[in-house]
């Protein structure tokens, strides 16, 4: 079975306008939307407590809101969590509340209501702590993307490496985007995801590149612009396969792995999306542009100067 | 032609049985058991196993068996409710220096744990348990310190005869102003040679005075110490809660994880593991009426009146002989001379000088040890912390000073579970630092059974999906790629086992993108080989260059992912790095399998055919 025909000669670079107009808007959006709605931050980096009830069957999220305004909780934020039988209570760290045990007094007010509920799950985040982890977080990104940088610099070019970092900032700026624009939470997993996308996505556009350099030695006649579309679309059922295997596997985790996996799967689901969209279209296009030409990746004489090179290096 | 020598297929067949025994324990899952462990932390011996097995055996729940393990005792039962009778059974039996606590043991068979086969360890997050993350509050300790140094250093002056005019703590200095500079410069070689651990210089600003601060090393062993104290006693603290496999562990400078799995009264543990304490050393103010002092509210000058734990008013001089810091060590045993049970307690020098002098004029004299418990409640109002102690006093012990003594001493006299109880409660009370939870994360046991099950569901579901998947767009190939994606999974969960790394929620997501990804070595191979049939190769040479061409797109796709997941695994904690562990994993087994172990099997089913017109691809 094949989704691509051998001889398929797509003209991505011609495509490239408009998809770079797609993807230049797609990050003014998420731009927009990052600066006038910021990101949803879970309590693993604005810190506050989160207490998850099991309740025996459904329960009336009003019951549990009375139940908490009840007891010293009036600005609890209250929502089913997955199913209706489960409830997620939020408390800013803000409340004023005695922090070490807010998960004890929560129980205590809910049982006045039903003694039936269950504590399922509590998280404390003090707001220092939360503060440390957004850093070593943004650290965390900038770190992977310098590492990522040197690497391909390394063993292609500098030309190849700003097109597959430029990439890369696009697929987390529009990822991140719509977690914004969505007001999903992002919490410490969604962050490894975004790790695990930065990998992913880079991935691909290895794998274009790869060709790429191995196409300017074959085809030495070709136009740098002939290289790329034949190196795009000689990889481009590989690029589908593996983001459809990968996809696969995802929607699992996606609709059976979970409430606390949810965050998780999404953001790689979209992330893997924009990736392999910009790997066909942003990364390689974006090094045409630099004018990536055969010298870049094989010095003029190709053999002697790799010879000399190796003399005298 | 396409054919691998002997060995590649025999090592394969080496890797592939050595994965499939180490994953094995895994599937045969865990049983009840009660833990034994000894309070000191020492490891139990064969005689605590047999007499284990006496206690149950009398009292008609023997158990299944009793293994003796790392530092612990198993006996093991089939169902919760022996389980839970025996653990009662064990606790009233066995006494207090024996910790029992429930637990689950790994059913694995004899033969595999022989060889060293166990299986992953569960994250907090799929077995139910409370994680804190808990800082120690370094500035009270270097508060205390330089408090200390600015009574000491001025003492220390007044015995030698030099003359200052002030002598303050300023910030983290202590600050002397001297009348001259002459007195400076004298007392600038004095101080030096006596207090090695501070490091004093002429203040810029101010003349004649001079500032010292702690040394380098000084400051970072006092950081070191703390941090140490309250591990000690933490750990102590989470023996007397009874947990089965509790992690109290330190993290970077200031910080403390604690983990207790299977706990659900988190406001117990909370309440335990919050609470400082500090005791004191005072002598009982004699010949006073404590009962009187009480019912009118008149306490006489110099004393101050406490009560003991069962209530009674006791009249305590003012002055403080030793403080809970100053106490270097505190245990109980047996007295050599009366064979009675005993706490034996050392001081450090200053403290014991002090004891010296007091207990020389009092001997005959009551003496009380007063501990103090802060518990401090943590709260947060518009972003800034507030904390407020909860201050509660009580004398814990009483008694008679039988002789001059300094450093060292013993109290005598006690039940052995009193003289258990103090000692516990003296190096609780030694700790200098107080600690505050920063981060808590409670998982309930249903919550973590439903996150196994979802886990599990999700691994087979995106399994199989990938599997249907490759194998109707790739058919045999397809095919290979399955085997090598299954033994892909054995060989993660082997090494993941072998690692005993402990398997969370995240850590099982990355099984998942792992598969996903796994294929991806494959399906780049695989569209290579087809790319060589469609330019007209022989299907012997388009598996050979297929395979030799791929390589290098495998290679370097593969190390740019595992520089993220590198990166993950240093910037992440508990769950997060549980994922990049087999993130990573995964990424190295997988190019083994998709790379050697497809590649062996098309050799086997193709490399003979000398007359190969088409592949299954």
């Amino acid at each position: 079975m094949r989704l691509i025909k051998p001889d398929t000669s797509i003209d991505f670079v011609a495509y490239a306008k408009y998809a770079l107009v797609l993807s230049a808007l797609l990050i003014v959006v998420s731009i927009v939307s990052f600066s006038m709605e910021k990101l949803t931050f879970g309590i693993d980096f604005t810190g506050g407590v989160i207490v998850e009830v099991g309740y025996p069957e459904a329960v009336e999220l009003q019951k549990v809101r009375d139940a908490l305004a009840e007891g010293e909780f009036p600005d609890a934020t209250v929502q089913h969590f997955g199913t209706s039988d489960s409830v997620m209570i939020r408390l800013a760290p803000e409340e004023g509340a005695d922090s070490s045990d807010v998960s004890t007094r929560v129980m205590d007010a809910l049982d006045v209501e039903d003694s039936a509920a269950e504590l399922r799950r509590v998280e404390f985040v003090g707001p220092q702590v939360g503060d440390e982890l957004v850093n070593k977080g943004g650290l965390a990104l900038l770190y992977t993307v310098i590492a990522i940088l040197i690497y391909v610099i390394v063993r292609f070019h500098w030309k190849l490496a700003a097109g597959a970092v430029a990439a890369l900032v696009h697929d987390i700026t529009i990822t991140l985007g719509v977690f914004s624009l969505f007001h999903l939470d992002f919490d410490l997993t969604v962050l490894a995801a975004l790790l695990a996308v930065l990998g992913y996505s880079l991935n691909d556009t290895i794998v274009v590149f790869d060709r790429i350099r191995e196409n300017f030695r074959r085809m030495r006649k070709a136009t740098p612009m002939e290289v790329v579309n034949a190196s795009v679309n000689q990889t481009l059922a590989r690029t589908l396969m593996t983001s459809g295997t990968t996809i696969l596997t995802l929607l699992a985790l996606f609709f059976l792995g979970g409430e606390v996996i949810h965050g998780f799967a999404t953001a790689l689901l979209i992330g893997i999306v924009i990736g392999t969209f910009s790997s066909i279209f942003v990364a390689s296009v974006l090094a045409l542009k630099l004018d990536v030409t055969s010298q870049d990746l094989f010095p003029p004489r190709e053999e002697d100067a790799e010879k000399a090179s190796r003399v005298t290096r | 032609m396409n054919r691998y020598p002997l060995w590649k297929y025999l090592l394969l067949l080496a890797v592939l049985a050595a994965g499939v025994l180490y994953a094995l324990p895994n599937v045969f899952g865990q049983q009840p058991a009660v833990q034994v462990s000894l309070e000191s932390g020492d490891a139990p011996d064969a005689q605590l196993a047999q007499r284990v097995e006496r206690i149950l055996d009398n009292a008609g729940m023997a158990p299944q068996s009793v293994n003796l393990e790392e530092g612990r005792l198993l006996a093991l039962y089939q169902g919760t409710g022996t389980q839970l009778k025996a653990a009662g059974e064990l606790k009233r039996e066995l006494g207090d220096d024996y910790v029992v606590a429930l637990n689950l043991a790994p059913s694995t068979p004899e033969w595999l744990r022989a060889i060293g086969a166990e299986p992953m360890a569960l994250g907090l997050d799929l077995r139910g348990g409370v994680h804190f993350l808990m800082e120690v509050d370094m500035e009270t300790v270097f508060n205390n310190t330089y408090d200390r140094y600015a009574r000491d250093v001025p003492r220390f002056l007044r015995d030698e005869s030099i003359r200052y005019t002030r002598a303050s703590r300023d910030g983290d200095a202590v600050r002397i102003e001297f009348p001259s500079a002459e007195a400076m410069n004298e007392a600038e070689d004095a101080l030096a040679s006596q207090f090695d651990v501070l490091e004093f210089s002429e203040a810029p600003e101010a003349e004649n005075t001079l500032v010292g601060t702690l040394t380098e090393t000084e400051a970072q062993r006092i950081n070191d110490f703390a941090l140490e104290q309250n591990l000690t006693t933490l750990r102590n603290r989470v023996n007397e809660l009874g947990v089965a496999e509790p992690i109290v562990q330190r993290q970077g400078e200031s910080r403390i994880v604690v983990e207790l799995p299977g706990v659900q009264d988190t406001a117990e543990a909370k309440r335990l593991l919050g609470k400082t304490a500090t005791l004191e050393y005072r002598l009982v103010a004699r010949g006073r009426d404590a009962q009187a002092a009480e019912r009118t509210g008149n306490v006489p000058e110099g004393t101050e009146l406490y009560h003991t734990r069962d209530g009674q008013p006791i009249l305590l001089q003012e002055e403080v002989i030793a403080s809970g810091d100053q106490l270097v060590d505190a245990s109980s045993g047996i007295d050599q001379q009366s064979g009675s049970p005993a706490v034996f307690v050392t001081l450090d020098g200053q403290a014991a000088s002090n004891m010296f002098d007091v207990t020389s004029s009092h001997v005959g004299d009551p003496m009380a040890v007063l501990f103090t418990e802060n518990k401090i409640n943590t709260r947060y109002e518009d972003g800034e912390e507030i904390r407020e102690r909860e201050k509660i006093e009580e004398v814990i012990s009483v008694a008679t000073i039988n002789g001059v003594f300094g450093k060292r001493f013993q109290t005598t006299g006690l039940g052995r579970n009193e003289a258990h109880d103090l000692a516990l409660l003296l190096r609780a009370g030694a700790l200098a630092a107080p600690v505050n939870i920063v981060e808590e994360r409670t998982i309930g046991p249903s919550l973590g059974a439903d996150n196994i099950a979802q886990g599990r569901n999700a691994v087979i579901v995106g399994f199989l999906l990938v599997i249907v998947f490759m194998a109707v767009y790739y058919r045999g190939f397809g095919l290979f790629a399955n085997a090598a994606l299954i033994m892909n999974l054995i060989l993660v969960v082997a090494l993941l086992s072998l690692l005993q790394a402990t398997l969370t929620l995240p850590g099982i997501a990355g099984i998942v993108l792992t598969i996903g990804m796994a294929v991806d070595a494959n399906v780049l191979i695989f569209e290579r080989i087809r790319e060589e049939l469609d330019g007209g190769n022989t299907p012997q040479s388009a598996i050979k260059s297929g395979y030799d061409k791929a390589f290098s797109s495998i290679a370097d796709a593969n190390i740019t992912t595992l520089i993220a997941a590198v990166v993950l695994f240093g910037f992440g904690t508990g769950p997060v790095k549980g994922f990049a562990v087999t993130l990573s994993l995964g990424i190295l087994t997988s190019m083994f399998t998709a790379i050697v172990g497809t590649r062996a099997i098309a050799n086997l089913v193709y490399g003979r055919k000398r007359r190969l017109q088409s592949l299954s691809i």
